[in-house]
């Protein structure tokens, strides 16, 4: 490559362990609130656990810890938009019971 | 020469520091003639080489997609079936939608015009990652020879936008085969948008700072932006699909919990951008037009590049408008209808800045200004009839009607077709070296413009009157109409034919071109015709901005004459 790519970062795979470790750790968590009734907030929880999961697979395995900011906000960019797209296609399954339904 | 292009691979240009002696009586090469034999094109990471690999399958899905679409219209030339009966007829429509959606309109300018000149036009040797470039190329061929098998296996019938549950349920066609062409084809869009976001952020030549970029790389930049953040989500709605065939897992058919109305709306979170990624680098090729034949500045230069962004975020936001009568919530239809009028604001903006860089400049009716003039009139029209639609009670009306085939046929052939011809006459004597024949050029522009309002007008009022799309047979009272469009696709379809005829011939018998025979501004015009490996013999220094024109600008006596 040339050399205008900066030394690529070189993770410690310590820290590759910590994080499978965190996997598996969040693995069981789901599994063990999947058995746990927290009423309305069943799904907030596992979406919860999930994210941070995502969230360290995207920073660690994925690098973007360590790249510049332009990477980083384009990573962020994407989750941006695919909350749009949840955002404005709820909006629609929210409010499809509002209309009057006449007989 | 190595083939990683990306390395500072110093420009053997200077042929006594060498010993190949063979080189020094030989005029200088171009990309065209630094090597030879297949070898040096299926393998090149040549952004130039590739580009014209994609010209030329494009060429041939052009070819494809019209015979579909000459089908389509000599059937409605009688109201009866009497050509295709309605089983084949489903087949011809979609496959003319799918071939021309996903082979033509989507990859046709960023793939081949953006390819070959955005490295240019910012002073780089090549894209940031050739052979993520090659392999775009590639992917984009398996994606070809995939949708090719499926028409011959017997076709797909759902229409091009592949809704459940007729691709699901009721599939009765080639509709996993079909899926899984677009779905690789997606990867192919993703690699090329991904490559234009990298190469523009990272190649610019010193001195090329983002309001000096031309317009067209502004288009392809935005363009590339929607390419990353919407094309994944088709790809996971076609594997949605297939999951709930294969495990029966609940997304889509209400059988099983689903929904499938939620198809539609991750298909068009997906489709209304890729509209976007059709029409925005035909945008960018019309800046470049006017400017050059205007002699003069784009007119509000930053604005017009803004403009390219806002219509790449605010066209995201927009999608439910395609879906006022799925059962979409009337709530949210409000919200998508509001957001749609939105969007027609920077697409005006380019509209009026393109009118006003006209003003007062030393216009040049050369062929690809006439092509440039005419999107700005077809383009017009396709957008305004948007609104038209946008408007929710007035879609009731016109949804699924022919209304709507003219509409997006004035944006998609109107619009891009005509940007593509534009840019393609424009680029042509910096891609090959030759001038087309100016004469000829005009006629066939002039003859698109007739043919194209021919064709897709008269289906505007067939629409209003509430002509459905997508039947074979209709009442006899429309039979003039349709007949007036019938005719028109004839014409169009000649005014097509034309430069695909006289365009290879100039290769070998038009005018040598020199670096410059428009006299335009911009890094492009600074290489040779066609130009090197590495398209400049040393790296640029940029100090201007791409349309520093002099104030008065005149264009030369003898580009005046045809």
């Amino acid at each position: 490559m040339s050399s205008e790519h900066s030394h690529p970062h070189i993770t410690p795979i310590k820290i590759y362990l910590a994080v499978f470790a965190t996997l598996i750790a969040g693995t069981w968590l789901t599994y063990w609130v999947a058995y746990k009734d927290f009423g309305w907030l069943n799904t907030p929880v596992a979406m919860a656990i999930a994210i941070v999961k995502a969230g360290v697979v995207v920073l660690y395995f994925m690098h973007v810890k360590w790249q510049s900011k332009l990477t980083m906000l384009y990573a962020a960019g994407g989750f941006v938009w695919l909350l749009t797209l949840f955002a404005f296609t709820l909006q629609d399954y929210f409010t499809r019971s509002w209309l009057p339904v006449y007989e | 020469m190595s083939s990683t292009v990306q390395t500072h691979a110093p420009h053997a240009h200077s042929p006594h520091e060498h010993s190949g002696v063979a080189h020094a009586a030989e005029p200088k090469t171009n990309y065209l003639t630094a090597n030879y034999g297949w070898k040096s094109w299926v393998f090149s990471v040549d952004h130039k080489r590739i580009a014209l690999m994609y010209l030329f399958t494009i060429a041939f899905m052009i070819l494809v997609g019209g015979v579909f679409a000459l089908l389509v219209r000599l059937e409605l030339a009688t109201p009866a079936g009497d050509l295709l009966q309605s089983e084949n007829y489903n087949k011809i429509f979609t496959m003319h939608g799918v071939v021309m959606v996903f082979f033509f309109l989507i990859p046709g300018v960023p793939a081949v015009l953006g390819n070959f000149l955005l490295p240019i036009m910012i002073g780089a040797k090549d894209l940031a990652f050739p052979k993520i470039n090659l392999l775009s190329y590639y992917v984009f061929l398996v994606g070809i020879l995939l949708t090719l098998t499926a028409a011959a296996m017997g076709g797909v019938d759902t229409g091009w936008t592949f809704y459940t549950p007729y691709s699901s349920t009721y599939a009765n066609s080639q509709v996993a085969l079909a899926a899984v062409a677009v779905f690789i084809t997606g990867f192919s869009s993703i690699l090329t948008g991904l490559n234009f976001v990298v190469t523009v952020h990272k190649m610019r030549a010193p001195g090329m700072t983002w309001f000096r970029l031309p317009l067209f790389v502004w288009a392809n930049y935005a363009t590339g932006l929607i390419i990353l953040l919407s094309t994944p989500v088709v790809a996971i709605t076609i594997v949605l699909v297939a999951l709930e065939r294969l495990f029966h897992i609940g997304v889509f058919d209400p059988a099983y919990g689903g929904d499938p109305v939620l198809f539609q709306h991750m298909f068009w979170f997906y489709s209304h951008p890729a509209v976007y990624i059709m029409i925005l680098p035909a945008m960018g090729v019309i800046s470049e037009l006017i400017a050059a034949f205007s002699k003069k500045r784009v007119f509000g230069y930053p604005v017009v590049a803004f403009s390219s962004l806002a219509i790449a975020v605010i066209g995201f936001f927009v999608w439910g408008h395609h879906m006022f009568v799925s059962g979409q919530s009337t709530y949210a239809g409000v919200v998508f209808s509001v957001i749609t009028m939105l969007v027609a604001v920077p697409s005006a903006i380019k509209v009026f800045n393109w009118v006003s860089t006209m003003y007062k400049g030393d216009v040049l009716l050369s062929t690809p200004m006439c092509y440039a003039i005419a999107f700005l009139g077809l383009f017009t029209v396709g957008g305004l009839t948007g609104i038209f639609l946008g408007t929710m009670g007035l879609d009731i009306h016109m949804h699924d009607t022919y209304f709507v085939v003219a509409h997006f046929h004035y944006v998609m052939v109107g619009g891009m077709v005509t940007a593509f011809w534009g840019g393609l006459h424009f680029w042509w004597p910096k891609m090959f070296g030759r001038m087309y024949p100016e004469a000829i050029g005009r006629v066939a522009a002039a003859l698109m413009f007739i043919g194209f309002n021919m064709t897709f007008f008269p289906q505007f009022i067939l629409g209003y009157m509430g002509m459905p799309r997508r039947y074979h047979f209709y009442p006899e009272e429309w039979q003039v109409l349709n007949l007036v469009s019938t005719l028109g696709a004839t014409l169009l379809g000649i005014s097509y034919l034309l430069p695909m005829i006289y365009l290879p011939w100039s290769l070998k018998f038009g005018k040598v071109a020199g670096k410059n025979p428009w006299g335009a501004k911009g890094l492009e015009w600074e290489a040779d015709s066609p130009p090197t490996t590495f398209n400049f013999d040393k790296t640029p220094i940029v100090t201007e901005e791409a349309y520093a024109y002099p104030e008065g600008a005149r264009h030369q006596p003898e580009a005046k004459v045809v």
